[in-house]
């Protein structure tokens, strides 16, 4: 599904924030992408859809090249990829629906979008994710009225909406309280494997990785230094991938439940 | 409004209702014809060939105006003085006078809110309405032309412009502050000092400073009427149609605006 | 003993000391140079006062057919002008945001701006008037010159503060750049842009009194007439006019900005 070959990228001013990753993720599989701050877990994501320009290297996403191709084709080939956000990005002003809708942005002309005439289908497929996301009945408030975890959903019904192929998602419950993250991560490995999607999971969270992926990929410093279930994850490769912590000790569960 | 609605037995969407996209598709339409009906108004008296002449005016003027005459520069020093004295003297007389109209307007430190209250109100509406130019007008016509009415007229503009943001700012003043300093059994007026002043005092300064940059450009066209300064030159060069001074006059007052500009975002910038 | 004095707001003495002293210099030269012809000020100060006198009578009937035509062309090319200047001041606002435009349409705008803004209207207003001829037309087209500065310089300001994760989510969907301005740019700038075509409507009818002095049409001219030909009952009445309708302008537009948001 997603193929990444030697994809480098350095920033002006020097800084390498990937060296040389390859990386094959398969259709209907979520991979969780681990690292320390400043890894370059966003910027690999974004160098597939090319929101970030690679330095060298290759991407394919469903038999077609994506590096390389020209605006016109890089258009189409973002309709493939559907992405999700830290702080959920939606646009605050416009409603529910309108957001869900702008996913399928790339599919209809410019004039269409602009009188917000998108066909019966896209808003057939828009109800039914905005029903599967829970979400039934907030077509019509607007984004800044909802709780972050709504915002959320509703940033994956967008991406969903596009008929992606592969899902990028960045941190997707960094902003969210722990028992929301879980129920953003559940309705992410159900949704997934509905439509056998291949997602690349950008997250902080280690502990919430193990719990709903089977695959974790550990960046450090633009490398790729571990890639396996989430089993082979020992104390030793977190050292590895984070650097030296402690990492059987556990706060109290009390605290757990606040934290 | 956003709607949805069932039609034909399916769940549809649209972002507003019939009616309501009706609506605005008929405030645009009435928006339109209002407009043109004034464009209409307007130019009944246009002479359409004068305006079809513009290019040829535009390019004659041009070829007027350059190369401009830099000699003239060396009478323009005592008008480009008068021009930031009046600006200067203008916005020091406007602060004087403006800010006791901001005490008595904003709803917190007016002493009487049936009373001294509408009156600043008026006083700040009335100073805003008109601008600097046209008291320019009326003061040549009062005091005879010179500096002094340039000053006034610059003074009355202030009044308004200085009024209306500092008691804005002393309407949003923390209130608990102002409350501490009460407690402490303080009169009217140290309630002022020590409650009100500190708070403002940032905005007031910054305030000043942004008028006398407004008031920089305002003063250099005063003279258009009458009022001392560079405006004055620049009527008389305009009347007997010497161009190239025009552009020398035209440059004098580019770097004049820009200079003072330039000076008043710093000195705002190191208040704020 | 201990004294206290509050801490001076200049800390180095002589700086401080430096800095009245030049400003106690600079008003005195200033003061000095400003020439007060004292006969002509006293015989000024009557006329003054029946002028402040003449708010009391104001007349509005013996002039009201010039009256009328110039508020109805000031009005008119207020209306006009701020609609072709906010429409023009959306591509040339959008060309002044480093963030959505290539650098060459950067300078370009940027300049045009800074023209607008820098030069009176009364300035424009004179070249306009050589090259249009007089009447408002010319008055329009330079309230509109001053308008599109004005709306430009404040609308790219907004584009260049607006939430880039939003552009970026919509870029990702595939959208064009034509889309990615309707979908998430428009939406955040909207309407605070609107709030300020408001706002600067009343801006121009303000000016629209004064750029009539120098033959651009509208009431300035008549009132300055009403000036030369020392009727003051009549100045009076335009200016208590002008005064009202820039009150009864700033309490709808009030209304219509909190409606806004």
């Amino acid at each position: 599904m997603l193929t990444i070959r030697g994809l480098t990228k350095t920033y002006r001013g020097g800084d390498r924030a990937l060296d040389s990753v390859d990386l094959d993720v398969p259709a209907g599989q979520l991979m969780a992408l681990i690292g320390p701050s400043g890894a370059g877990k966003s910027t690999l994501i974004r160098c597939v859809n090319r929101l970030v320009e690679p330095t060298a290297g290759s991407v394919e996403v469903d038999g077609t090249m994506v590096t390389g191709s020209g605006t016109g084709a890089l258009r189409l080939a973002r309709r493939r990829m559907g992405m999700i956000f830290q702080e959920y990005a939606l646009v605050e002003r416009l409603s529910v629906m309108e957001n869900v809708l702008s996913g399928r942005l790339g599919y209809v002309g410019f004039w269409a979008s602009w009188l917000r005439r998108f066909p019966q289908t896209d808003v057939d497929e828009a109800f039914r994710l905005l029903d599967r996301a829970g979400l039934t009945g907030m077509q019509d408030k607007r984004a800044d009225q909802l709780s972050g975890g709504q915002r959320q959903r509703v940033g994956i019904c967008r991406a969903l909406i596009q008929n992606p192929a592969l899902l990028l998602v960045d941190e997707p419950t960094a902003s969210l309280d722990p028992k929301t993250s879980r129920q953003i991560m559940r309705l992410l490995v159900e949704l997934c494997a509905e439509r056998s999607l291949a997602a690349i999971v950008n997250i902080h969270d280690v502990a919430l990785a193990r719990m709903f992926v089977q695959r974790i990929v550990g960046l450090r410093a633009g490398r790729i230094v571990f890639d396996g279930p989430p089993e082979a994850l020992t104390d030793a490769m977190l050292t590895e991938i984070y650097g030296e912590e402690d990492w059987a000790a556990s706060a109290p569960p009390a605290d757990d439940e606040t934290a | 409004m956003p709607n949805s609605e069932l039609s034909q037995g399916r769940i549809g969407w649209q972002r507003r209702t019939g009616r309501a996209r009706l609506a605005i598709w008929f405030a645009w339409l009435v928006g339109v014809l209002f407009i043109v009906q004034c464009w209409d108004i307007m130019n009944a008296e246009t002479i359409w060939d004068f305006v079809w002449d513009a290019p040829q005016q535009a390019g004659d003027l041009l070829g007027r105006m350059w190369p401009p005459r830099w000699s003239v520069l060396n009478r323009l020093w005592g008008p480009l003085w008068d021009t930031i004295n009046m600006a200067t003297l203008g916005t020091l007389l406007g602060i004087v006078l403006g800010a006791p109209v901001a005490f008595l307007a904003a709803r917190t430190t007016t002493p009487s809110l049936l009373i001294a209250r509408p009156i600043a109100l008026l006083i700040i509406v009335s100073s805003r309405s008109i601008n600097a130019l046209i008291w320019a007008l009326l003061l040549v016509t009062i005091l005879g032309p010179g500096v002094l009415a340039g000053i006034i007229a610059i003074a009355l503009r202030s009044i308004g412009f200085v009024g209306k943001l500092l008691y804005e700012a002393l309407e949003e003043t923390d209130a608990s502050q102002i409350e501490a300093i009460t407690a402490t059994g303080a009169t009217r007026g140290q309630r002022l000092i020590f409650g009100f002043l500190p708070q403002i005092m940032p905005v007031f300064a910054g305030i000043s400073v942004y008028r006398w940059d407004i008031n920089i450009r305002e003063s250099t066209v005063l003279g258009l009427v009458g009022a001392g300064g560079i405006g004055l030159q620049l009527n008389a060069s305009v009347s007997r149609l010497a161009w190239p001074e025009v552009t020398v006059m035209f440059a004098a007052i580019l770097v004049t605006v820009i200079v003072s500009e330039y000076v008043s975002a710093k000195v705002r910038a190191h208040i704020i | 003993m201990n004294g206290w004095a509050p801490a001076p707001l200049i800390a180095n003495p002589w700086a401080r000391w430096g800095f009245y002293s030049g400003a106690a210099l600079y008003l005195m030269l200033a003061l000095g140079s400003v020439q007060v012809n004292w006969a002509r000020l006293a015989e000024g100060l009557k006329r003054g006062g029946s002028f402040v006198g003449a708010f009391a009578h104001p007349d509005f009937v013996s002039r009201a057919a010039e009256i009328s035509e110039g508020f109805i062309e000031s009005l008119t090319m207020t209306v006009v002008a701020t609609a072709v200047g906010v429409v023009l001041a959306i591509p040339v606002g959008i060309g002044a945001a480093r963030n959505l435009a290539p650098l060459p349409i950067y300078g370009f705008c940027r300049a045009l701006i800074a023209l607008s803004r820098t030069f009176p209207e009364i300035i424009i207003a004179i070249l306009l008037v050589k090259m249009f001829g007089f009447g408002p037309l010319a008055g329009m087209l330079t309230l509109a010159f001053a308008t599109i500065g004005f709306m430009a310089k404040l609308l790219a300001e907004d584009l260049e503060d607006i939430d880039e994760a939003q552009v970026e989510a919509i870029r990702a969907s595939g959208a064009s750049a034509a889309q990615v301005l309707v979908y998430a740019v428009q939406p955040q700038v909207m309407a605070r842009f609107v709030g300020l075509s408001i706002y600067r409507l009343d801006i121009n009818f303000r000016e629209s009194a004064v750029i009539g002095i120098v033959g651009a049409g509208g009431i300035g001219a008549t009132l300055n007439t009403s000036f030369d030909r020392y009727e003051f009952d009549t100045t009076a009445a335009i200016l208590l006019l002008i005064i009202g309708i820039v009150m009864a302008a700033e309490y709808g537009s009030g209304i219509i900005r909190k409606r806004l948001q």
